[in-house]
């Protein structure tokens, strides 16, 4: 564990106060006169997700908090819950779809994520950059339909939809950028 | 150019305009080093250091040798060094504005405060108002004072007396007195309680009172000014306290300031102050950050 001084906070800090796993989500330096430095920290527990804001003084230390990210592999996911298997020892653990989040239109059978622990608890998870998934549903498309625009919307074998280029057709698989939902490009 | 670069031309005209007002007023312009082998300790200020000293916090230990030495009214703009001190209005590397005058006190640098900011604005045609972070600031004097007690209890959660009981007396500076004081404003905020005295003589009749006072405008705290302590004994003991409470935070102490406090035993009654020029210059350009102002941050070099 390793002690940190206020000097030391930055964003992206992760810190246990309370025996509770928080990241640093915004700071200001501040020094009022000759007085002590200030850190005024937007804050947020990542067992809650709850936002929080604290000042510290110059004299504060805190804990680390120590996470450990693990190698994991998408399984199946029931209801509410999506179930993930460590690929090193074939530990499973199971996300709550608010866990999950938006990670859920990206999740196929088998897909390589990296989840965020703090000691057991699982917290987040990290997709690879760019998924590839296959178009269930698509309009068809007519050649030199210039009424349709340049771009209409689909549905991904995840039930995920967005919008992509006319020529995509149902059954074709694409790739999309899981930061930021788009369409990249097809693939074979 | 980078939007944040054409401030410079601002800051250029401000710094010749502060120069310009001060040498009409008869102030003398020093230079004193930069490098110093004793500064003044103080509990919160950390300073860089080098293998022949330290890089002066502010040159006030030479400028009040100085005065010490017989000159009436000097100024200086220098550059001064504070480790670890960065944020949107902090850089470790920064310029200060400082002026001493003998035979004066804390009301006389209030009136120069308001002589100088309203002589640059003129200069830079500003008509006496200035805009900064959406609100207007009228600089028409005499601008607003308020002690730090009649402040705590205007604005603050917690008394006076508690805060500085509890530490919290910057805490509660910071989240509820600066932000409570009149923004449309520049506002001294003055008489500071006795522990917060640093280098200031105490009020006539009220131990628990010091004379200083810090100017704030628009929010930014711009300069910091006292009536100067010129009792050695008394002012080493605070030396003293400031080191102890170094220690205490398993911070270096450093050395006592032994040819000032000799200097001391010269002095008239006379009042000095620390002004933050990038910081007046934010305000004269509406900059929201100290890294506008500046040719260059720590971090793009």
């Amino acid at each position: 564990m390793t002690v940190y001084q206020a000097s030391d906070l930055r964003k992206g800090l992760k810190i246990l106060i309370d025996g509770q796993p928080y990241v640093v989500t915004d700071f200001t330096f501040t020094k009022p006169g000759k007085g002590q430095a200030l850190y005024r920290c937007r804050i947020k527990n990542m067992l809650t997700n709850r936002a929080d804001e604290k000042v510290y003084r110059s004299v504060d230390t805190f804990e680390s908090a120590d996470l450990q990210e693990r190698k994991m592999q998408f399984l199946y996911n029931q209801e509410d819950e999506y179930c993930f298997m460590d690929t090193n020892n074939y530990e499973q653990v199971t996300l709550t779809r608010a866990q999950v989040g938006d990670a859920k239109n990206y999740l196929i059978d088998n897909l390589e994520v990296s989840i965020l622990f703090f000691d057991v608890i699982p917290l987040d998870i990290t997709l690879p950059n760019f998924v590839d998934l296959k178009v269930t549903r698509a309009d068809p498309w007519v050649k030199g339909d210039s009424a349709a625009g340049d771009s209409k919307p689909v549905t991904l074998e995840t039930g995920y939809t967005l919008r992509v280029p006319p020529f995509v057709e149902e059954g074709s698989k694409i790739s999309v950028d899981t930061r930021t939902g788009a369409y990249l490009t097809r693939v074979k | 150019m980078s939007p944040g670069k054409s401030n410079l031309w601002s800051r250029a005209r401000i710094i010749q305009s502060i120069r310009r007002f001060y040498i009409e007023q008869g102030f003398l312009e020093v230079e004193t080093p930069n490098l110093i082998p004793e500064p003044v300790p103080e509990a919160h200020i950390d300073l860089l250091s080098t293998s022949s000293g330290f890089l002066h916090a502010s040159p006030e230990v030479c400028m009040k040798r100085l005065l010490s030495a017989g000159f009436p009214k000097i100024f200086q703009i220098c550059k001064c060094f504070r480790d670890g001190e960065r944020g949107h209005i902090h850089l470790p590397e920064f310029t200060l504005l400082e002026w001493y005058r003998r035979e004066a006190d804390y009301n006389d640098l209030m009136a120069d405060c308001e002589a100088m900011v309203i002589f640059v604005s003129d200069e830079l045609g500003m008509e006496r108002t200035i805009q900064y972070r959406g609100k207007v600031i009228d600089l028409h004097p005499p601008w607003d004072r308020i002690t730090v007690a009649d402040a705590f209890a205007a604005c603050s959660p917690v008394s006076l007396k508690e805060a500085l009981e509890t530490d919290r007396f910057e805490e509660m500076m910071v989240l509820h007195v600066e932000p409570g004081l009149n923004a449309s404003r520049p506002v001294f905020l003055y008489d500071y309680p006795s522990q917060l005295a640093s280098l200031a003589r105490m009020k006539q009749g009220r131990p628990d009172v010091a004379e200083r006072f810090e100017l704030y405008m628009g929010g930014l705290e711009l300069a910091n000014a006292f009536s100067e302590l010129i009792d050695p004994i008394e002012q080493e003991i605070r030396f003293n306290k400031e080191n102890a409470i170094r220690e205490k935070h398993g911070r270096q102490p450093y050395p006592i300031p032994l040819k000032f406090l000799d200097a001391l035993r010269t002095m008239p009654p006379s009042a000095g102050i620390a002004f933050g020029v990038d910081r007046l210059v934010m305000l004269l350009t509406g900059a929201e950050k100290i890294d506008d102002v500046v040719t260059f941050t720590p971090e793009v070099l």
